[in-house]
């Protein structure tokens, strides 16, 4: 069944859109993320100008995000100061993304650094999450515990001046890194299409120690606002979010959740972080060979004004 | 079929040809002057009616005719970017603006437009998609460049390739000697806007009778809703877009909760 989608201004099978959202929501149900750096690049792949794509799969994240911190919340395994203070830092962040967002669209831009900065990200994030799962996993065949716990450790980050104590995830940190991180990921997110959800978990985890815990409901509140905020300026100053397109997505996409969040239950963490760091490396290492192959067409055309 | 051929016969639109000879006179009707796209919308063909009648009508006919009919579209400036390899990676280093070139231009025939008259005057009369004028915008001049100039042969190509360019030396029929019908394709892709359909007819090599016609491609419904909705109200449809999501991924928890 085909619908015309009235922004993306091209018809697509509902089903074929429904389809993708199932399946990129049970993956994000599964490993806790918001998936957007898969969705956008499928987006594209059926068509849809990145522009459109980032611009859309930002509400598709918020839907499925708000579905994963609901049912965090029940569990109490949210830390809300600390995702506060991630967003005061994360607002400003993709509004700043937004921006650059727009003046790189108008400098013909746009695709090259959407493309680089897939590649960087995915491939360094990807390799790092391959790397930490696989001693993590050789470490338990040798009888030894998953994770190694270093509860004195301190780096130099825990140095900063601005401390503050944020109860539930019992730590003791500068507000400096904390801000730091907000908007490096609000940032992103807003130019990238994606939560950022794969990025912050770990950030959070390696840089300030927060416990497993808390670390997935927290990374999800702080990727609802992000996006529901990227959905509206996006909405605001380049008039490209889809709704039609968005409302197939997300509704596709919180189905999915829910039944990849019962498969991820099931599995252990650390075979779970290596088939995450697998997927978003060999996301990346997509999007280097579109980059470094000669184009088939090296023409492309983009439009300025219509009518 | 039936409906639209009442609906044809229902609604004949005279025009009378300028034509420098004007011993003919062109008589065109279109299917439909309105093509709506809706949300199921995936393509239409409209079909453009014709005859060739003598004006005066005492004077003769001059058979064997041709007929060609070009479809513009709403004009837009399109950039043309080209791109190449710049320490190992392939970016965007050049572009061109085609200004107000036309959105959607189909070139239609009963046989290829160079076999119809000289090249001299289809290029005056801009006839087919070779001869059309693409003006691009060069420094602060604009200008048509020769039709093998790499950016507008480009330009053409991927248009062509999006459905949007076409020159098609089969879309026009002659039933009879001096009747004839032309079948125009809409692409789903079809920009909204107002069309010009300008028909010209040939003999012997030289335009002896042309007319004018116009149809218009609207949203409509929902989709012009929307499209309204995200085009003047930014803010509030951005809001209202995230409430959704909101209200979807509160809907789904509510659902899926297991207690």
């Amino acid at each position: 069944m085909q619908i015309y989608l009235p922004i993306a201004d091209l018809p697509v099978n509902v089903f074929l859109v429904l389809g993708m959202g199932l399946a990129v929501g049970y993956i994000s149900g599964m490993f806790g993320i918001g998936g957007g750096f898969l969705m956008t690049p499928l987006l594209i792949f059926i068509g849809i100008s990145p522009a459109v794509a980032v611009a859309t799969v930002s509400s598709h994240i918020a839907a499925s995000s708000f579905t994963g911190a609901i049912s965090y919340w029940r569990r109490r395994a949210l830390d809300i100061a600390l995702a506060m203070m991630l967003l005061s830092a994360g607002i400003v962040g993709t509004a700043t993304g937004v921006w650059l967002f727009t003046e790189l669209r108008a400098l013909d831009q746009l695709d090259l650094l959407i493309g680089l900065s897939y590649v960087t990200l995915l491939t360094i994030v990807g390799a790092m999450m391959i790397y930490e799962s696989v001693r993590a996993i050789l470490r338990t065949r040798h009888g030894m515990p998953a994770t190694l716990r270093r509860p004195g450790s301190h780096t130099w980050l825990h140095g900063l001046p601005f401390k503050l104590r944020f109860k539930r995830s019992k730590i003791y940190v500068s507000a400096i890194p904390v801000w730091a991180i907000g908007f490096v990921i609000g940032f992103i997110g807003a130019i990238m299409g994606i939560g950022g959800g794969f990025l912050l978990v770990p950030m959070l985890i390696y840089f300030l120690r927060v416990p497993t815990a808390t670390v997935i409901g927290t990374s999800m509140v702080l990727t609802l606002v992000t996006m529901a905020s990227a959905t509206v300026m996006h909405a605001a100053t380049n008039h490209l979010v889809d709704a039609v397109l968005a409302l197939i997505l997300m509704v596709g996409g919180v189905i999915g959740a829910q039944f990849g969040a019962r498969t991820g239950q099931k599995m252990r963490g650390e075979r779970l972080r290596l088939l995450l760091g697998l997927l978003v490396f060999a996301v990346g290492c997509r999007f280097a060979y579109e980059l470094v192959v000669k184009p088939d067409d090296l023409y492309s055309l983009r439009y300025v004004t219509g009518g | 079929m039936m409906r639209r051929l009442i609906i044809i016969l229902a609604s004949v639109v005279l025009a009378c040809g300028a034509g420098p000879a004007a011993a003919e006179r062109l008589v065109v009707s279109l299917s439909n002057h309105r093509v709506a796209v809706t949300s199921n919308f995936i393509g239409e063909e409209l079909v453009l009616f014709g005859t060739v009648e003598p004006d005066p009508p005492t004077s003769a006919l001059r058979p064997p005719y041709d007929l060609v009919v070009t479809v513009t579209g709403p004009r837009e400036t399109i950039r043309t970017r080209r791109k190449q390899r710049m320490l190992g990676i392939w970016v965007n280093v050049d572009s061109r603006e085609f200004v107000s070139a036309p959105s959607y231009l189909a070139v239609l025939s009963n046989r290829p437009v160079s076999n119809i008259a000289s090249q001299d005057t289809l290029r005056r009369l801009q006839t087919g998609l070779d001869n059309f004028l693409l003006p691009q915008r060069i420094g602060v001049d604009v200008a048509d460049t020769v039709r093998d100039e790499p950016f507008r042969q480009a330009f053409v190509r991927l248009k062509t390739q999006q459905g949007l360019f076409r020159e098609s030396a089969t879309a026009v029929t002659f039933l009879t000697p001096t009747v004839f019908r032309a079948t125009i394709p809409m692409p789903a892709a079809v920009p909204t806007g107002t069309y010009n359909i300008d028909v010209g007819l040939f003999s012997g090599g030289v335009l002896v009778a042309r007319t004018n016609s116009a149809l218009e491609v609207i949203k409509a419904g929902f989709e012009q809703y929307v499209a309204d909705a995200a085009r003047e109200h930014g803010l509030l449809y951005g809001l209202a877009t995230a409430l959704m999501a909101l209200v979807i991924g509160w809907f789904a928890s509510v659902i899926f909760a297991k207690d």
